[in-house]
């Protein structure tokens, strides 16, 4: 009995966004279909990982995310080095040092450890601050400038700190995270507000703010989800491609955390805390993710094995 | 989909006899559209009409159940593709698999693992729903062995994979009468099982090689008055299961009648990393049933999180309980903060009180599972509530101060709160993420 293959009839699909420069450009997006279904569009480029590199040595992270990572620690340039080295795509540079609360550094400081990792590394990079709006909003325009011609992708934007990393990433060549939290018209808002002021819609990620599995990774899956659909269906403030901040939340969540003694019940840490890191940048491919910043090498390994499988199209 | 109120009430005898419980026939024709109620509760009905009906109103996607008593599994009906749409039904089964080429002491371990998969979440206990027992060794003997070590062992539904009628049989004769799921029917020996599961009453899997033999299998075991059907595409790849998964799902709701019924899938990558990533794809992407090797709890307690994300109802916000959280070795010097009951908010708080390192109380107000502002704007969470959580949540007896930390969204609440309760209030930050350092600033 031949079955009629169901193929939807997408009008329109998400930009494409390039990262930087030749020989080793990344780009993402492209899609005209939902993830994965080869057999009625396309998708032109695979989920990419980032790992991240901290600024400052990290003072909460379990030793098990911290052992791949060993004599590192402190120096942002090898760590960089090491994650290009354990197969990263990109590497994400977060430059918490910047916190008032830590070492609360001097955007001249920042932008020179920025250089010092852009250099590094022939990686493209991602550049986040350390999350004060203000802050951020001071060190992004110098990282920005150091970084001229490096193609970087730099955030976190918010409504409140929009406008100087917008015109950061316009005069100096890099494209933009745009951060909202897991509501698909607050996304749709901010980036209309910073292409009108003159940033090209494929020069924009989403980032929705997601949560971990277990931590709310449902309300996040649903929006990037809709704003998928938004995308095929001709939606062009919702036609850029997702990325999701998977370690720093993965790495939060309990059942990464707890050491064996502490809850023998959920079985080997290791191999928990890692699964906990897939599991959830799985979900998120599913759901239309595409640059996944993730924390331990094993988990980005496993992830990119995944993918691997995942991009074998199947057409019928 | 499914047909309006006025198209049904065309086909009822239009009486208003009240027999079906509804003042009219069009309220019942409403009520019957809206899914509210079904047409066996109309005695009028013609045959005819009930034929006419019965195809269009049916769910896209059939009810099968497996197992008797508590541990019963319920799959299908379901109605949409993404979950923001409306939600998904019932969640995907989890099964564990155990083999009949290992030995009863092997298998009865393994089951006892099985068993104590057993997680406790938002207050909610969320566990594994079958073990699977496969016919390995191909010997129906040895089979029916390993069916009747884990049938003692276990309260769970069994799956029972086989593709030889004769170890099914002998299978089906010890755990019939707990009703396990047969897996089952395949284009060699479509008609002996499915008389089997007809004799024994019992569920079944039909395999096809690809969707076009599965879709024939599938009506061709329908045609023989049988319908508790599980789909199996027969794919065992992911990027494979993927692809079918969807568009078994996708021609259920255009209602291509050989696919109106739930899927089973079985993520048996050699890798067991992969296997565990693959099963999430399937619990995510529309499988009924996943059935995976793995008795891990640090394989399962992702994939049944997962489960729970996944299967919540969007519409419906979930609670935590209303009761004083203990995060960390508390003291009587401990802060107390106080947060709404929805679990996505209390679960924010938790983590960034954990991620502070300074243990400490959280008392969630109960207001209706719904977040700090939303609940504000809706007067539920207010000083008089909070102050009634305060006196009646036992905190006064477990800490010294009287200090309480409100959420920086409802500052505004503080003035009425410390006069009401008598708690000096101290605002904390907008954003939970903002705790350590509030605590850094505020509090040590």
């Amino acid at each position: 009995m031949a079955v009629t293959i169901a193929k939807e009839r997408w009008t329109s699909k998400v930009n494409e966004l390039v990262l930087g420069t030749d020989p080793n450009v990344v780009k993402v997006g492209g899609d005209s279909t939902l993830p994965f279904l080869f057999f009625e569009g396309e998708m032109p480029n695979r989920p990419v990982v980032a790992l991240e590199v901290l600024d400052l040595e990290p003072a909460d992270w379990p030793d098990i995310l911290k052992a791949p990572f060993e004599g590192v620690l402190a120096d942002p340039v090898a760590w960089a080095k090491k994650n290009v080295e354990y197969g990263a795509d990109l590497v994400c540079l977060r430059l918490i040092s910047a916190h008032p609360d830590f070492k609360n550094a001097s955007p001249e400081d920042c932008a020179k450890t920025a250089k010092a990792v852009a250099d590094a590394v022939n990686v493209p990079l991602v550049v986040v601050g350390c999350g004060v709006e203000e802050k951020d909003a001071e060190i992004m325009p110098v990282v920005g400038e150091a970084l001229a011609g490096k193609v970087a992708l730099l955030g976190c934007a918010t409504p409140n700190n929009y406008k100087t990393i917008t015109a950061a990433c316009m005069v100096n060549g890099h494209s933009i995270i745009a951060s909202s939290p897991l509501d698909i018209n607050l996304a749709k808002q901010l980036n209309i507000l910073i292409t009108e002021m003159g940033l090209a819609a494929n020069r924009i990620a989403i980032d929705p703010l997601v949560g971990a599995l277990g931590y709310g990774i449902e309300y996040a899956y649903s929006i990037m989800e809709r704003a998928r659909l938004g995308a095929l269906t001709g939606d062009k403030m919702l036609a850029m491609p997702v990325i999701c901040f998977v370690g720093q939340e993965a790495w939060k969540a309990k059942e990464s955390k707890a050491p064996n003694d502490e809850a023998p019940e959920w079985g080997d840490q290791a191999r928990r805390a890692v699964l906990w890191e897939v599991m959830t940048a799985v979900t998120f491919a599913q759901a239309s993710g595409a640059i996944m910043v993730m924390r331990h090498p094993e988990s980005a390994k496993q992830f990119k094995a995944h993918i691997d499988k995942m991009m074998e199209p199947v057409k019928y | 989909m499914g047909l309006t109120g006025l198209e049904i009430f065309k086909q009822l005898p239009k009486t208003n006899c009240k027999d079906c419980g509804q003042p009219t026939c069009l309220a019942f024709a409403m009520a019957l559209a809206g899914g509210k109620a079904s047409l066996d509760q109309c005695p009028h009905v013609s045959d005819a009409a009930r034929e006419a009906l019965d195809s269009a109103s049916a769910p896209p996607i059939a009810l099968v159940k497996i197992g008797a008593g508590e541990r019963a599994v319920e799959l299908g009906n379901e109605t949409v593709l993404f979950r923001h749409d409306k939600r998904f039904e019932h969640m995907t089964g989890i099964a564990v698999s155990v083999c009949d080429t290992m030995s009863a002491d092997e298998i009865a371990a393994k089951v006892d693992q099985i068993n104590k998969l057993v997680f406790d979440r938002v207050g909610q206990v969320h566990s594994v729903n079958l073990v699977a027992v496969g016919n390995c060794s191909g010997d129906a003997g040895k089979f029916a062995e390993a069916v009747k070590v884990a049938f003692g062992k276990t309260e769970l539904p069994l799956v029972l994979m086989s593709e030889d009628p004769a170890a099914i049989e002998k299978a089906l004769e010890i755990t019939a009468a707990k009703k396990p799921l047969v897996c089952g029917a395949n284009a060699a020996n479509v008609e002996a099982m499915t008389n089997l599961a007809k004799k024994y009453d019992v569920p079944m899997v039909v395999r096809g090689a690809d969707l076009n033999e599965l879709a024939a299998l599938a009506e061709k075991v329908a045609g023989m008055g049988f319908k508790q059907i599980v789909l199996d595409s027969g794919s065992r790849e992911v990027n494979k299961v993927l692809a079918d998964q969807t568009q078994i799902r996708r021609q259920a709701l255009k209602r291509f009648r050989p696919f109106g019924y739930p899927t089973i899938a079985f993520a048996d990558n050699q890798d067991p990393v992969q296997a565990v990533a693959d099963a999430g794809v399937y619990i995510a992407k529309y499988a009924a049933i996943v059935v995976i090797g793995s008795a891990d709890p640090a394989d399962v307690l992702p994939l049944i999180t997962l489960r729970l994300n996944i299967y919540t109802d969007p519409q419906k916000p979930i609670a935590v309980e209303s009761k004083v959280y203990e995060i960390g070795n508390v003291t009587a010097d401990s802060p107390v903060y106080v947060t709404t009951n929805f679990s996505l908010t209390y679960f924010c708080v938790a983590g960034d009180v954990e991620a502070s390192r300074v243990p400490g109380y959280i008392l969630p107000v109960d207001t209706d599972g719904i977040s700090v502002m939303t609940g504000w704007a809706a007067g539920k969470f207010t000083p008089e509530k909070i102050t009634e959580m305060l006196q009646t949540s036992g905190i006064a007896d477990k800490v010294k101060h009287r200090k309480v930390i409100i959420p920086g969204g409802v500052a505004v609440l503080s003035g009425k709160l410390q006069e009401l309760s008598g708690w000096e209030v101290l605002v904390g930050p907008r954003e939970s993420a903002g705790i350590p350092s509030f605590l850094k600033q505020r509090w040590l």
